[in-house]
């Protein structure tokens, strides 16, 4: 009874779905019909928000964005910006100027570079994993604490210099520093799955 | 009503978006389905993906399965949430595949039907018992504590027993033993079920024993949850130093693995630092290993009850390129307690017309692609059906591992399209 029940309002859903002609639940969905969706499903809180913007400015608050990138032009005048280069996962080298005092998973968001970051820095994944490149510059960076050891222990491709992105954060003694993206889709198969020829 | 649903998903109106689009339906919005929609999007201009799930709320276990009491985990929404508000993507709550709408209507009216929706069943022990009241699958437990609406009605009784045996040593097991041993205190600041908080605070549970059928070498966990488990307040944690004997294969097994070396120092860190006896009234927490589940016992005064289980103890015998598995050793022992739940894994379930690997409960795949039996032949292919996440590759690995996951089943749909093998 309760499943015909609730297909039933999952059939309203979708009919309203179509009445508003809309493509984008946030909009549409907001009503506190059924008591598991008393909330608007997509609407973000003002506090994630503003979390959203300090780590995603660009496609969240354009004023902030604009800000930032006034930092960075200002900063490089005054050598408060380092040099990084990433390399994605095809090999192809991104040379970006990071502030100090800013995370490497900040930095490459705000440079569209993609490194995931599931949990947006709290250290709660090992989705941002970086390896750095030059052991060198590896052993300049403090010792990872027990809890980014505890993600790094869960990342894909795993080498002696891996780090996470979010907790690299740029000081002077790191310009020049170079940062690989692991290649994911091949450490994937290596990890469990076995290929098989077409 | 599948007509009414396929007219209205077809119909949508797409004036401002591609006059061509390919359209693609997501089985299930957890992590899998949120990845593939994503890595859909962004590797096709004119892929419209449509998510569907059978709860009305999205994000699947992100939301019934990760512990209240670990949020941080649970920031990957802000993610999903931003896919979701893509205009070439739209969520469908409330429709379930197999009875609001079939596998086949589905195919008919999608270019690609991916499916994701997970593992929503439970591995089964198959010994005398199980089904005694106050046997309960981890999973149950979890949707219960975390408000899934499937979990509401779970009878759960807390107050008849001090003790409380968990099978299996993973992550789900140590969430499970954290819920039933943290202060109601702490916990009433997570996001627990309000219903869950109201039965904890009552719970009379003070002894939980986590049982393993392998060594603390071969403990399944991670260093974050068992950090975290140890480190709960005034917790009396016992270890049985015999059990830390580590073997030559087992030196070898952690040569290997960085996870298996962090967690076994840690265990043996805990099994040396604690007090030999609980003060009075101390919550316990013991882990127990090499010991497998014989059978369950009912109990004499409550008919039909749970009153412990029986134990076999293992040794461990190697299986060839360094992996070791429990073998029983004849000799038994029983653990007395009022309730049991088992996390030994989720089951997949299947669907009418989806081609299933009942053995591995998983459907067959190559690389995300369905293949339309079992036999392994990678040529029979299902044309536009493919698989992403756990109902892929089986119930193991943490929420990154959907992305490499998806990512895989996409290069394989991007491939296919590229080779004209799916009309558009």
């Amino acid at each position: 009874m309760l499943i015909s029940r609730l297909s039933r309002v999952g059939v309203w859903m979708v009919k309203e779905l179509y009445r508003g002609r809309c493509t984008s639940v946030s909009k549409n969905i907001r009503r506190p019909h059924i008591q598991f969706c008393q909330r608007p499903l997509f609407e973000s809180h003002p506090e994630d928000k503003v979390f959203h913007s300090a780590i995603f400015p660009k496609s969240h608050n354009f004023s902030a964005a604009a800000a930032s990138s006034n930092a960075i032009e200002e900063g490089s005048e005054q050598k408060e910006t380092i040099s990084v280069t990433f390399v994605n996962k095809d090999g192809e080298e991104q040379h970006i100027q990071v502030p100090i005092g800013m995370s490497m998973l900040e930095a490459a968001h705000q440079y569209d570079i993609e490194l995931e970051g599931a949990c947006e820095g709290s250290l709660a994944c090992s989705t941002c994993h970086v390896i750095v490149m030059d052991m060198e510059y590896y052993n300049k960076l403090e010792d990872p604490a027990d809890e980014e050891n505890d993600m790094l222990d869960l990342a894909f491709g795993l080498t002696e210099t891996s780090r996470l992105g979010c907790q690299v954060i740029a000081k002077p003694e790191l310009d020049g520093i170079r940062l690989a993206i692991p290649a994911a889709t091949r450490n994937f198969a290596v990890d469990g799955y076995v290929p098989k020829p077409h | 009503m599948a007509k009414l649903l396929a007219r209205t998903l077809l119909t949508r109106d797409y004036a401002s978006l591609s006059t061509n689009p390919f359209r693609v339906c997501v089985i299930g919005s957890g992590p899998a389905g949120f990845y593939t929609a994503e890595k859909m999007l962004k590797a096709h201009a004119r892929a419209q993906v449509d998510i569907v799930d059978r709860l009305p709320t999205p994000f699947g276990l992100v939301r019934s399965g990760v512990a209240p009491d670990h949020p941080e985990t649970k920031v990957v929404i802000n993610q999903f949430s931003r896919v979701a508000k893509n205009e070439r993507c739209a969520f469908f709550g409330n429709v379930t595949l197999g009875s609001s709408i079939s596998l086949s209507e589905l195919r008919e009216l999608y270019h690609v039907v991916v499916l994701a929706y997970g593992a929503e069943s439970d591995r089964v022990l198959g010994i005398p018992g199980e089904d005694l009241i106050g046997v309960h699958s981890a999973r149950q437990f979890v949707w219960w504590y975390n408000g899934h609406p499937d979990g509401r009605s779970l009878n759960l009784d807390l107050n008849s027993t001090d003790t409380a045996v968990i099978l299996g040593q993973g992550n789900v097991a140590l969430d499970v033993a954290r819920i039933l041993l943290r202060s109601t205190t702490e916990l009433a600041k997570t996001d627990i079920a309000s219903h869950a908080l109201a039965a904890l605070e009552e719970s009379s549970i003070r002894k939980v024993y986590l049982v393993g059928r392998r060594g603390p070498v071969q403990a399944a966990c991670t260093a974050k949850e068992l950090r975290e488990v140890l480190g709960i307040k005034d917790l009396f944690v016992h270890i049985k130093e015999a059990d830390l004997h580590k073997t030559l294969a087992d030196e070898e097994e952690m040569k290997n693995s960085r996870i298996q070396r962090r967690v076994y120092e840690l265990l043996s860190k805990a099994a040396t630092s604690a007090s030999s006896h609980p003060i009075s009234g101390q919550r316990e927490l013991h882990f127990v290993f090499f010991r497998k589940p014989d059978r369950f016992f009912e109990s004499d005064e409550k008919r039909g009850h749970v009153a412990g289980v029986h134990f076999e103890k293992t040794i461990l015998k190697g299986v060839g390129s360094g992996r070791q598995i429990a073998a029983g050793t004849g000799q038994y022992e029983g653990i007395d307690c009022g309730m049991v739940l088992k996390s030994i894994g989720y089951k997949s379930v299947a669907v009418d017309g989806l081609p299933f690997d009942h053995q591995k409960g998983v459907v067959p795949n190559v690389g995300g692609r369905v293949l339309s039996d079992t036999s392994g032949d990678p040529t029979l292919l299902e044309n536009g059906l493919y698989v992403s996440g756990w109902l892929k590759r089986g119930p193991t690995g943490i929420i990154a591992t959907n992305l490499y996951c998806a990512e895989e089943t996409v290069a394989s749909i991007s491939e296919d399209l590229e080779q004209g093998a799916l009309a558009s």
